[in-house]
């Protein structure tokens, strides 16, 4: 079902824009060649990421400080290594890309940890960076229960990950 | 925030590593990471250069419009305090379906119109309203059909299936988002 749904978009966009008349070839080229620009900015934040996730993961650190944690994950059958991608998803998007470079590197993008850890990136988006962009662009400076909400979705988002995945691989 | 944690981070990796006498993967990290960062970059620009020609097309089509259209009945319930017929919907919706279809760069110049729109309502200027809340609880929830970005990387780590997490990520964020604008109702309420 998955393996049908880009093939679809992609066929649908291409023959809708074909009957409405546009420069079809042209439009494409100029949309795709925004791809570079959007790569080259993300590069440096990037690199900063993966420079401290990586010292941070491969010093075991997380094992020695996070311990007391791993038998309430055991029992609940949750693997440990989601923690840090749901911790850190609200924060940065960077941020969780390389953990998830990390995870796949270990694990494989097709173990379960593999796909928890994809789901709950998918499934989320920098909730504290996009809260302090927008309220801070126009002038906001009460936030009220902006920040709470949103930081709650993202919880139930995870538990709603931990149970959906397991039903569905 | 991410100042403070970005530190925390190198710092206590590299101490604990330092302790227990392993420069050797200290040095390996700090070296090897721009490689691990350039072979990630290498392997989202395809992907995101494609699906962005795709979508360039989408909207120059007029198809993201007409989709923006299509939900914007549905926003006049989620937004009670807009007036009816504002422009904030169309700035809205066109934010919504940018991020449904992966155009983060393109969703955010929508976003910001929608919130300076928002603002001209908006009694006290420096307290949030409640319809700029509804709206950033939609957008932080991350509705997205295609995650071009994590796809990109489950192909670059040789993934048998590299779509197969399409499916479940919509549920999950669909799920997600239905509870975060429930406890917005609610919490606006009070």
């Amino acid at each position: 079902m998955s393996n049908l749904f880009i093939p679809i978009i992609v066929i649908f966009v291409i023959v809708y824009g074909y009957f409405k008349k546009i420069n079809i070839y042209d439009v494409f080229v100029s949309g795709a060649s925004e791809g570079f620009i959007m790569v080259r900015d993300m590069f440096p934040s990037l690199l900063a990421m993966i420079l401290a996730v990586n010292i941070f993961k491969s010093s075991g650190v997380i094992d020695f400080l996070f311990s007391f944690l791993k038998p309430i994950f055991l029992f609940l059958k949750i693997p440990f290594e989601v923690l840090p991608i749901a911790v850190m998803r609200p924060l940065s998007g960077s941020f969780g890309l390389a953990l998830l470079n990390n995870i796949y590197g270990i694990y494989g993008p097709d173990s379960f940890v593999g796909i928890l850890s994809s789901v709950i990136q998918g499934s989320s988006d920098t909730t504290v960076y996009i809260i302090t962009l927008y309220f801070g662009t126009i002038g906001i400076k009460k936030i009220r229960y902006a920040l709470w909400v949103g930081l709650f979705a993202d919880l139930f988002m995870v538990v709603v990950s931990l149970i959906i995945v397991p039903l569905l691989f | 925030m991410i100042n403070k944690l970005w530190v925390f981070l190198i710092i206590i990796g590299s101490s604990y590593l330092i302790i227990n006498g392993r420069f050797d993967v200290l040095n390996r990290e700090i070296l090897g990471s721009g490689k691990v960062t350039l072979d990630l970059i290498i392997q989202i620009f395809p992907l995101i250069s494609l699906w962005l020609g795709i979508m360039n097309i989408a909207e120059k089509s007029g198809l993201l419009d007409k989709l923006s259209k299509l939900i914007e009945p549905f926003l006049v319930k989620l937004f009670p305090d807009i007036p009816k017929g504002h422009e904030s919907f169309g700035y809205i919706s066109s934010n919504i379906i940018a991020n449904v279809f992966g155009l983060g760069n393109a969703a955010t110049p929508f976003g910001i119109k929608a919130m300076k729109s928002m603002q001209s309502l908006n009694v006290d200027k420096e307290v949030a309203s409640r319809s700029m809340i509804t709206f950033l609880i939609m957008n932080t929830c991350g509705f997205t059909v295609i995650p071009t970005t994590i796809i990109s990387l489950r192909m670059l780590h040789k993934s048998e299936n590299p779509s197969s997490i399409i499916f479940p990520c919509i549920i999950v964020s669909f799920i997600s988002i239905v509870f975060g604008l429930i406890i917005d109702r609610l919490w606006a309420k009070r």
